[in-house]
């Protein structure tokens, strides 16, 4: 149905491809003191009595039968308010949560990127920090070694990164992490909202960077609220509402309607004002 | 291109027979990892890592002189003795300690990429490792000083160091999932070390148990402790201490991977 046009080289090798098939994810809140080993204790005593509020717990249904199938090239943008179950929905396709049922077959490597800094160390150099974050994410010590000029010209921190990455500006900090995740390929790429910076000088070659990134990987999923964004990266989108699958199918169709259901809802006026500033937490 | 990921392929038994497998085969990660921890925590200090051989070095030589004058006994033998049970015990507190805090503390990690759970349990019980190792230097000193020679004791000592990790590994393991779904087996466990320090022969030698010897029988970390430290001071260990060892290396391993088998789907869940 959404054959894009790059696809066309199967057959040279396995492709990447994602299906999920009726995949759920429910999620138990441990409310308060239902984390508490006394509270279990005293419970499986006294379970005679007090049944009808034994557990104390309320479950989540954070995703609700979804069913997806991607292929080599596809593009999906997730929408959905807050709460919908996008970031479930990319944690579930990158292997974090195992579904409750359903199943769940990836093939390709994966690259997840929900947050720029993962594992960054104040502590450690420019340096040892994109080694670290390389090592976490399976990267192999001679291909980053390899990247490391590659990274080092695109941040323009020069002698900085022998530096301990605290004594970095916040610029600094983006500039480090944005070059050390966009510099090794993707094979399929996991993003909760686009990165994007807002450093005006550094904006046009981020930019430009990000989005050849993009480009190289096999098949992408991309959650985000703006639209710009969806409208120039994906070739199909998902809107997810309160964990199950409202409509798949493609950009133009999928955001229309579901831009008239928001305003049904009585939604922010212009959601492309929402901030584009990628997650960057230290 | 290798299939990645399938949740429907194989039983829960089989992926945590994998994980555990795919997290062994890691060490390269978690090698690294450990030794990050430990210059982290020595970052910008002249002596790094030295500065616990030193601490320890103060504690032996001051314990040793108090109880070693109050029990009577001789310094040439309760030093080597002290030395060797306050790093050993050092260790077993680490393991017990940060073993609660195994995937707790990875919780953002845990939750940005698909990793073998069990690498970051390796990765705890890697860097108390290291600092086991420089702990051990005092005891190897005090024996050069001494002259000391384990002899063949030295090889069976590496035979109960190798227990002792692979029971650090499933107790930072289990101890790593009781907390992630119980937060206050933590502070329970904390307690427990302190009081374990006191009823385990660390300080003291066991022959001064003399009436309550159950006490000593009944402690799972007596044997791996005598395991490793009774070869390296010429002692002949009976075979009930081997025994001993093993069975709480088979019995917590089997509950373990039980517990694993069962929960290790959840653990990312419960963070």
């Amino acid at each position: 149905m959404f054959v894009s046009a790059n696809a066309s080289h199967i057959g040279c090798k396995p492709v990447a491809q994602i299906h999920l098939d009726q995949v759920s994810v429910d999620f138990v809140i441990y409310q308060g003191s239902g984390r508490s080993l006394k509270k279990t204790l005293l419970h499986s005593s006294t379970s005679g009595i007090i049944r009808h509020d034994a557990q104390h717990r309320i479950q989540v249904q954070a995703l609700d039968k979804v069913s997806i199938q991607l292929e080599h090239g596809d593009r999906l943008g997730l929408v959905g308010g807050n709460g919908a179950g996008k970031t479930t929905l990319l944690r579930t396709i990158a292997g974090v949560y195992e579904p409750t049922a359903g199943r769940i077959r990836v093939e390709g490597k994966i690259t997840p990127l929900f947050d720029l800094s993962i594992g960054f160390d104040g502590d450690a150099s420019g340096y040892d920090n994109i080694r670290m974050r390389a090592a976490y994410l399976g990267v192999s010590r001679e291909e980053i070694e390899r990247k490391m000029d590659d990274i080092a010209a695109f941040t323009e921190l020069g002698g900085h990164l022998d530096l301990p990455v605290r004594t970095y500006s916040a610029g600094m900090m983006l500039r480090l992490a944005f070059g050390a995740a966009t510099a090794i390929d993707a094979e399929i790429l996991l993003m909760d909202e686009w990165i994007a910076v807002s450093d005006a000088q550094f904006l046009e070659k981020a930019e430009r960077r990000a989005a050849e990134f993009a480009g190289r990987a096999s098949i992408l999923v991309v959650a985000s609220h703006v639209e710009s964004v969806l409208r120039r990266l994906c070739n199909k989108v998902l809107w997810l509402e309160n964990g199950h699958v409202v409509k798949i199918g493609p950009v133009d169709e999928v955001l229309t309607e579901y831009r008239q259901n928001q305003h049904l809802d009585a939604a922010p006026a212009n959601r492309d004002l929402e901030p584009t500033v990628g997650k960057l937490t230290m | 291109m290798t299939l990645l990921f399938d949740s429907a392929d194989r039983s829960q038994a089989a992926r945590a027979c994998e994980d555990l497998q795919l997290g062994a085969m890691s060490w390269s990660l978690w090698g690294m990892l450990g030794w990050h921890d430990i210059r982290k925590r020595y970052r910008r200090s002249v002596l790094g890592p030295f500065w616990l051989t030193l601490s320890m070095a103060v504690l032996v030589a001051s314990l040793g002189f108090i109880y070693g004058s109050l029990f009577n006994f001789r310094l040439s033998e309760y030093l080597p003795f002290l030395a060797l049970g306050l790093a050993i015990w050092n260790f077993v507190a680490a393991i017990l300690n940060e073993g609660c805090h195994s995937f707790l503390e990875f919780e953002s990690l845990i939750k940005h990429v698909r990793m073998p759970l069990s690498v970051h349990a390796l990765r705890v019980v890697w860097r108390n490792l290291i600092i086991l190792a420089h702990n051990a230097v005092i005891f190897v000193v005090m024996a050069l000083w001494l002259g000391l020679w384990p002899g063949f004791g030295l090889l069976e000592a590496m035979l109960g160091l190798f227990l002792l990790v692979v029971n650090a590994v499933w107790i930072a393991l289990l101890l790593g999932i009781a907390c992630a779904r119980f937060r206050d087996i933590q502070p329970i466990t904390g307690s427990v070390v302190q009081l374990l320090f006191f009823i385990t022969p660390v300080m003291w030698k066991p022959e001064l148990m003399a009436e309550r010897q159950l006490l000593i029988t009944l402690n799972p970390i007596y044997y791996l402790m005598e395991v490793v430290r009774g070869p390296l001071l010429g002692e002949t260990l009976p075979l009930s201490t081997w025994a001993g060892a093993l069975l709480i290396t088979a019995l917590g391993w089997s509950l373990t991977f039980a517990v694993y088998v069962r929960f290790r789907k959840r653990i990312a869940y419960w963070l």
